[in-house]
């Protein structure tokens, strides 16, 4: 075991490996309180989908797609940098690590921008249950039930982009500064491990959201 | 508990309590039984006593599998007995009478098919089988009647039905069971339940324009039959006979034309559209109470496409 | 047990190490510490709770609303409810016993993360600040359960204020549950594998993973309420297209296992009060194991059965119905197994044994009844009467606050080192055994004759039962606060406790009473499994 292990043994571990195993597993199972999180929003979606198949699919052709789909892009790149860090990292790097890292936090910025310009479109377009929604049609209700539903759950999953953003930084930071080597990468493991499920909770949302009756006339 | 239960007013009541005094009986049993031999084993094997102990094994696949299974076995058969009596609780049987319930916060409205309508109070006849089709005009309620042993909630948007028999007369409590606010302790009402003689002058005394004839009157005075009726020029569906059938929807999907599809037509018209009309219909959402509803779906029910038409009564199986 | 006086060393105990001061207190990173500062709220809103159940069994001695308004009485047995429920059912157990015994059981200096510990801490004061201060401005009154469309289209009281305490409880909760199950996977001391486990961590364990993965559900379902309240979206709202029973089936979802994250914990002390007291192993360990587990996973599958009535399909009832009743199965191996841990024993009857055995009796009690419920045909009957209140209080108050209580008395000497007078020990177990069954056992009657729950005013005829719970009632909470006053009194003029003072097994008990800050002076190994009590 590395120096910097050891440097960072807690008192309440015996042995370095003790100590990763149990910050991994502590993140694997914040991880799985995520999905019963999100399962919640997914399954009030089914729920709504099933009862309201026509006035979803109208709904999301409403959608903007080409964002979506760019940043479904941003995302799946930011998570292919986030690994690629890591494995920087555990070959003894530390300012290609920081880099990537540093990209990843920005490619997840740009996923904000990006969805922030797609809010901003959706209140101009009178989209926005409560606050500003113009939408008439005889599916108009469901489709205010979509909306309100597209809100929470990319609302809730931008929240988490934020703080993994934060997270991202930080880890940029501490790799830049040599935090971590190859004997010692726990906290960016599990940062980019948080980073990575962010990413496939957007996997989900994509299709439901964006994709929803594109398919069919 | 024989002292303890209320009256056995429905067909049901006996054979409920009967499924309640064996499962009492059996866990009564079963509590004795534990209790005595834990006070039993306290005795005997306090600190200091003589009792011999000797060896004891810590586990015993025999005795640990038989107390397993055993009550496996039990619940199973105490499984099977109830849910043989909940299908007979479940299905109305075809020619029973309908009576319709809306609650309110914080009162029971009824309305009889004959148009007799009572607040907190359901008169009944002796020996008729009896369906009540529910709904709530805005939070959930729950319609309990201890003496017939049954209680359904009632949903605001939804139709739900509960049927009984009624097998003594006397006045009946009927108190609501599903918290609803302030008043919910204050929502009570009376079931009675009347010989068929007196029964049939009491909704003689009562009788007002049967409950189809108040929806005809009504689908002319809220407008529907302007878009409907006969002599329109809108292009609406007709809804002569039309309960029972199926219809096709714009979105390619088939309905069956229900209760509840009746109601949601009325109040949510956008949700469901028949294919080839024009999504145009106003919505009465705040328009009319579902007592209302419940008349215009009776006056619906009772038209009639020429020739042969069997009606089935909707049963809320979902 | 080897080594037992190695780690008898003469280090300053927890109490002291680390400092004295508030701010060492509130920056501690010791399980020890945090699990104090828990029983401290823990106590409060157990006794705020029961303030909440003072007035609604005052209210209802007589059979008019007059003591309360109706909007106050409801508001009342609404803030007993959430009190009760989520500050002090769900974490009494887990945060006090489980943080601080758990580490010690499986011979670890700490839990695999402290400071998330704390801040666990922090966010359940918070929390119940937060609610306090929801009581203060006017309180809420859909009831602990929220259904809608009352709880977000018509109750105009603070719904959203008290969706936001409880969220944020639930968060302190899903981390407490993460901290044990890592806990006990990484922690555990050199040959303390698996099935040498504690039953008691094997409970927090099991209980960790209801915690986990429940608590979730109830957070996105209180959020959604919310957003309906302040956003109208329309999810729950019929007449915009939603459905009110998906709440219901949202709600209970997380809410039926959380019934089982209040009782597991208290099955998993009863085993530790029992093998104590009859100075043996526990009888059928592997399947005390198993059906723990059992309880935990198929806890997740039953939350139908409390819709039976409420509109859900009868195929579904049906399968819910037979599920309810498999779930009881470990229940009753388990109650066995503890009548049969006591065959060939050495009893004693001291206070804990004496909880210990209450709770068996008491929890057998309340699961029978279960099977009524269980049974769809009778549940049309006995649901939303007070043969359910009566059902789990049986299980909850005569369950797991009896196992909560006895568990704080067996390990009081330990946590605190001190002992309390055994004879009010003794004596307040027994009243409180008395004046619960007086208290609860006339509301399966009460229940049975139809009397409806959440009801302010009721019909003349059920009064008599009402005034002999209400009189159980006055017992019971003499008895609650007799320990309060004894185990207060302890803290100062109580003897002081050696290491064992019960001659247990158990890795706790190799240490001073109280224990250093590090627990364990040299990390123990063990060779054996629990419970080895020598003749």
């Amino acid at each position: 075991m590395t120096d910097l292990a050891r440097a960072h043994l807690q008192e309440q571990f015996d042995q370095p490996t003790q100590q990763k195993q149990a910050a991994t597993l502590g993140m694997w199972q914040f991880l799985a309180t995520e999905v019963l999180f999100f399962g919640v929003l997914f399954a009030a979606y089914t729920a709504c989908r099933y009862r309201f198949a026509d006035g979803f699919a109208e709904a999301a052709r409403h959608t903007h797609v080409v964002f979506g789909s760019i940043e479904t892009a941003v995302l799946l790149i930011s998570s292919c940098g986030a690994a690629l860090a890591l494995r920087n990292v555990e070959l003894g790097g530390r300012r290609v690590a920081a880099a990537l890292l540093a990209g990843t936090a920005a490619l997840g910025t740009v996923f904000l921008v990006l969805h922030g310009v797609e809010y901003a479109s959706e209140y101009r377009e009178g989209l926005v249950p409560g606050l500003r929604f113009d939408h008439a049609g005889p599916h108009a209700r469901a489709v205010e039930l979509f909306y309100c539903l597209y809100f929470l759950i990319t609302g809730f999953h931008s929240l988490h982009v934020i703080i993994g953003v934060v997270l991202m930084t930080v880890m940029a930071v501490k790799a830049w500064r040599g935090r971590f080597g190859p004997g010692y990468a726990t906290p960016l493991e599990n940062a980019a491990l948080y980073w990575h499920f962010v990413d496939i909770v957007w996997i989900f949302v994509y299709p439901m959201i964006y994709l929803v009756g594109r398919a069919s006339a | 508990m024989i002292g303890f239960a209320p009256p056995q007013a429905s067909s049901f009541a006996p054979r409920i309590d009967m499924l309640f005094n064996a499962m009492l009986v059996l866990c009564s049993i079963v509590a004795l039984g534990v209790f005595v031999v834990m006070i039993w084993f306290c005795i005997k094997y306090r600190r200091g006593s003589p009792a011999e102990r000797g060896q004891r094994e810590s586990s015993n696949l025999t005795v640990e599998l038989s107390w397993t299974l055993i009550p496996f076995l039990m619940f199973c058969g105490l499984f099977g007995w109830s849910l043989y009596l909940w299908d007979g609780l479940r299905t109305p049987p075809h020619d029973a009478s309908t009576v319709y319930v809306v609650g309110k916060q914080w009162m029971w409205k009824i309305q009889h098919p004959g148009g007799q309508r009572e607040i907190d109070q359901l008169h009944l006849p002796l020996g008729v089988p009896t369906r009540l089709v529910m709904t709530s005009q805005d939070v959930i309620h729950s319609f309990y009647v201890p003496a017939f042993r049954i209680k359904q909630d009632l949903l605001p948007g939804r139709y739900t039905q509960m049927w009984f028999t009624p097998t003594e007369t006397g006045t009946f409590d009927l108190m609501c069971a599903e918290f609803c606010g302030t008043d919910h302790a204050a929502m009570r009402g009376e079931v009675v339940v009347m010989r068929p003689d007196d029964y049939a002058r009491w909704m003689q005394s009562h009788a007002q324009v049967g409950l189809a004839e108040r929806g005809e009157m009504l689908f002319r005075r809220f407008g529907c039959s302007g878009c409907h009726g006969s002599g329109a020029t809108v292009h609406a569906p007709d809804l002569d006979g039309i309960y029972g059938t199926t219809v096709a929807l714009t979105d390619g999907s088939v309905a069956t034309v229900d209760d509840r599809y009746l109601h949601d037509s009325i109040m949510l018209p956008k949700s469901q559209v028949v294919a080839g009309y024009a999504p145009i219909m106003p919505s009465y959402e705040n328009r009319i109470g579902e007592e209302d509803v419940l008349a215009l779906l009776a006056y619906i029910k009772s038209t009639q496409q020429p020739g042969p038409h069997p009606t089935e009564p909707s049963h809320e199986r979902h | 047990m080897s080594g037992t006086d190695i780690n008898l060393s003469m280090e300053p105990s927890y109490l002291v190490s680390g400092g004295n001061t508030l701010w060492s207190w509130l920056t501690t990173h010791d399980h020890k510490r945090i699990a104090i500062l828990y029983a401290l709220g823990i106590t409060f809103f157990f006794f705020l709770g029961g303030a909440a159940a003072v007035l609604v069994r005052l209210e209802l001695a007589t059979p008019a609303g007059d003591l309360l308004t109706a909007e106050t009485y409801n508001k009342t047995f609404t803030f007993h409810g959430i009190v009760m429920v989520w500050f002090f059912l769900v974490p009494s157990i887990p945060t006090t016993l489980g943080n601080f015994l758990v580490p010690m059981m499986i011979g670890a200096r700490d839990m695999a993360f402290p400071r998330l510990n704390l801040f666990s801490w922090y966010l359940y004061m918070a929390a119940g600040l937060f609610t306090i201060a929801m009581l203060l401005l006017g309180g809420v009154d859909t009831g602990w359960t929220f259904y809608t469309p009352f709880s977000t289209m018509f109750s105009n009281t603070h719904v959203i204020l008290a969706a936001v305490g409880v969220f944020v409880v639930g968060f302190s909760s899903i981390l407490t549950g993460i901290n044990i199950l890592v806990t006990v996977h990484s922690l555990r001391a050199k040959g303390m594998l698996w099935f040498r486990l504690p039953l008691f961590v094997w409970a927090m364990y099991a209980t960790s993973i209801v915690m986990v993965l429940a608590t979730p559900v109830l957070a996105m379902t209180l959020a959604l309420i919310a957003l309906e309240r302040l956003a109208g979206i329309g999810i729950f709202d019929p007449a915009l297209g939603g459905d009110p029973l998906l709440f219901q089936h949202f709600f209970w979802f997380y809410s039926h296992p959380a019934v089982y994250i209040m009782v597991l914990p208290a099955m998993g002390v009863a085993s530790e009060l029992i093998t104590m007291g009859a100075r043996q192993k526990i009888f059928g360990y592997r399947f005390m194991t198993w059906s723990m587990l059992a309880i935990a996973v198929i806890g997740f599958l039953v939350w139908g059965h409390h819709m039976f009535v409420a509109g859900q399909s009868m195929y579904a009832s049906m399968v819910f119905s037979i599920l309810s009743f498999v779930i009881a199965v470990p229940s009753a191996i388990k109650v066995f197994n503890w009548v049969g841990t006591l065959y060939k024993g050495h009893l004693d009857f001291h206070a804990p044994m004496l909880y210990g055995l209450g709770f068996v009796g008491l929890f057998m009690l309340g699961g029978l009844t279960g099977l009524f419920l269980a049974a769809t045909a009778l549940d049309v009957n006995l649901t939303d009467t007070y043969f359910v209140v009566s059902h789990f209080h049986y299980i909850m108050v005569g369950g797991s606050v009896m196992a909560y209580l006895g568990g704080i008395h067996y390990w009081w000497p330990k946590i605190t080192g001190r002992l309390y007078s055994e004879r009010l020990a003794k004596f307040a177990a027994l009243l409180m055994f008395l004046g619960f069954n007086l208290t609860f056992f006339p509301q399966y009657l009460l229940g049975y004759e139809g009397m409806p729950r959440r009801y302010h005013e009721y019909l003349p005829k059920y009064q008599m039962l009402n005034v002999l719970s209400s009189a159980g009632a006055s017992i019971l909470a003499v008895s609650y606060l007799l320990p309060l006053a004894y185990l207060g009194w302890s803290l100062f003029r109580g003897a002081r406790a050696g290491p064992n003072p019960f001659r247990a097994t158990g890795l706790e008990w190799t240490t001073p009473s109280p224990p250093p800050a590090h627990n364990f002076t040299v990390p123990p190994v063990v060779t054996e499994g629990p419970y080895e009590y020598r003749p």
